[in-house]
């Protein structure tokens, strides 16, 4: 689903992981926005790039038994909720380990790997996942 | 010119059974639905202003989009030249369109609103099923990563277990309940009661959630018309008053929420909804809450406001029964009754309307005053709370 411009748009964000931060409270947003949502209009023109260090704690996760299609290949696999050390939380897998490893509050790293697969001859899709420190 | 504020009646009701519905078309549910309405408020098709359709997935499950032309034209009322407007809030499109129902005509500008929901889900199969569903979610940032609602659901259902010391029985009860309500609904999709056991013990999905824990793929459809006192009363029709509509919206996606398990969209409409109707929360006879997923059922009880926040788990044994204190999903909830998404939150007011007119058989809720009526989209983006009743 989405050609590749759909991608592509967002590769800055998803394989170098840079936020956006706010120059009026210094609020740091992951995935990116353009308005921040406490400092509204005070916050236009002042929404500055900002390199995330790809560290963070697992809030919560779940492993996943019934996948939606891209994915197929993939079943079952962890998906967690992290909480970055810069203020953001967000959606990724954990990977490169068994679920009874996995807990509440473990640290984890990123790491660049394929996302998923639209079909044989589709777009590969990448992006950032999580392993355990 | 004077602009007189009517208060908004829901005059009739219909709903087609939900379920797998192989035979029928996204067009032939709507239309089956929206007869039963027009035939149960005894009504003619041609006194209906507008039209309201409730739908969230036809474009990307049917490949059909221009609902409200679809729906007017194969209800027959093309030639009647009346607005038909698709209302799409993901799986709250219901609640939604009714919401927008009760305005037309509290504004005065309408008198007779027809409010027609549906989703034909089965037009696709298994994960493609699932990629589509998840759509209801933030695609770039949820979904692209191997979110599904079931997964989202069960992540927040993880963090509150472990916070609260909540175990799986508690979310499993939910669903128990929902079965055994439905088993007295003949348009409930599953009839079949369940023992906690077995929705323990059920096919993992999403772990912690089981397939037990989880709302399955429905087709239906359900309409209800809503009219002003003044044509009611011209038409010596009665009706169950919708006593207030309130709305209310959170980030699209968990992770950018203050809480993980603190529904604020379902905490603010239903204080909005409550004040509104100038009714207190004992006031409210029974509730159909969105239960698309168990854990919602317990975070939905606490943010709608019938208990404090971890505490949904003392409620869930005994008072969300029919003869309980505060009767949960009557009809059989999102896990039994079924969860077609555009139809679900329309459905919920054909259920109130039924019970409110003691017209719910064995599932009948005695002395039902009045009813609590919340549509969600999505993992609580959004919500849509209605009062109706007496007051």
């Amino acid at each position: 689903m989405g050609e590749v411009s759909r991608f592509w748009r967002e590769s800055v964000h998803r394989y170098r992981l840079v936020a956006h931060k706010c120059g009026n409270c210094m609020k740091v947003y992951f995935p990116p926005r353009d308005v921040c949502p406490i400092c509204h209009r005070e916050s236009i023109g002042k929404m500055k790039e900002e390199q995330l260090s790809g560290k963070g704690e697992i809030e919560s996760f779940t492993v996943v038994h019934e996948v939606p299609s891209p994915f197929t290949r993939q079943r079952p696999y962890i998906l967690a909720i992290i909480k970055l050390d810069e203020g953001p939380s967000i959606t990724a897998q954990v990977v490169d380990c068994d679920p009874g490893e996995v807990e509440i509050g473990k640290r984890v790293s990123t790491v660049f790997r394929k996302i998923a697969q639209q079909g044989e001859s589709g777009i590969i899709e990448y992006g950032y996942k999580f392993v355990l420190d | 010119m004077v602009t007189v504020l009517s208060d908004a009646y829901i005059i009739g009701a219909g709903e087609t059974k939900f379920g797998e519905l192989w035979e029928k078309s996204l067009r032939e549910l709507a239309v089956e639905a929206g007869l039963r309405a027009v035939e149960n408020a005894g009504i003619y098709s041609r006194d209906v202003e507008v039209l309201y359709g409730s739908n969230s997935l036809a474009g990307i499950i049917n490949g059909q989009e221009n609902i409200g032309a679809l729906l007017s034209d194969f209800s027959g009322i093309a030639e009647n030249h009346i607005p038909a407007i698709r209302i799409e809030a993901s799986t709250a499109s219901g609640g939604a369109a009714v919401r927008q129902a009760y305005l037309a005509v509290k504004s005065g500008e309408y008198d007779l609103v027809m409010v027609g929901g549906v989703e034909k889900m089965t037009d696709v199969y298994g994960s493609e099923t699932l990629d589509l569903t998840s759509s209801v979610l933030d695609r770039e940032w949820e979904a692209f990563f191997g979110g599904t609602p079931a997964a989202l659901a069960a992540i927040t259902a993880r963090k509150y277990m472990a916070d609260f010391k909540v175990d799986k029985e508690a979310l499993a009860m939910i669903s128990v309940n929902d079965h055994l309500n439905a088993s007295k609904n003949p348009d409930a999709h599953y009839r079949n009661k369940i023992t906690i056991e077995q929705a323990m013990n059920s096919t993992p999905v999403a772990e912690p959630l089981n397939l037990m824990d989880c709302s399955p793929i429905t087709d239906g459809a359900a309409a209800i018309l809503v009219a002003s006192e003044k044509y009611m009363k011209k038409n010596k029709l009665d009706g169950i008053r919708i006593l207030s509509s309130a709305d209310a919206q959170d980030y699209l996606a968990v992770h950018s929420r203050k809480s993980m398990y603190g529904l604020d969209s379902a905490k603010i409409a239903s204080q909005k909804a409550l004040s509104k109707a100038g009714m207190k929360i004992d006031d409210v006879s029974f509730v159909e809450l969105h239960d698309s997923y168990s854990i919602y059922g317990l975070l939905e009880l606490e943010d709608l406001g019938f208990a404090e926040k971890g505490k949904a788990k003392d409620l869930v044994y005994d008072e969300i029964k029919l003869n309980g204190r505060i009767p949960v999903n009557p009809s059989g909830g999102l896990k039994a009754k079924g969860n077609p998404f555009g139809a679900t939150g329309v459905g919920q007011f054909v259920e109130a309307y039924m019970q409110l007119k003691e017209k719910a058989g064995e599932r009948q809720v005695k002395g039902a005053k009045n009813a609590m009526l919340h549509s969600m989209g999505g993992t609580g983006s959004m919500s849509v709370v209605h009062m109706v009743g007496d007051a």
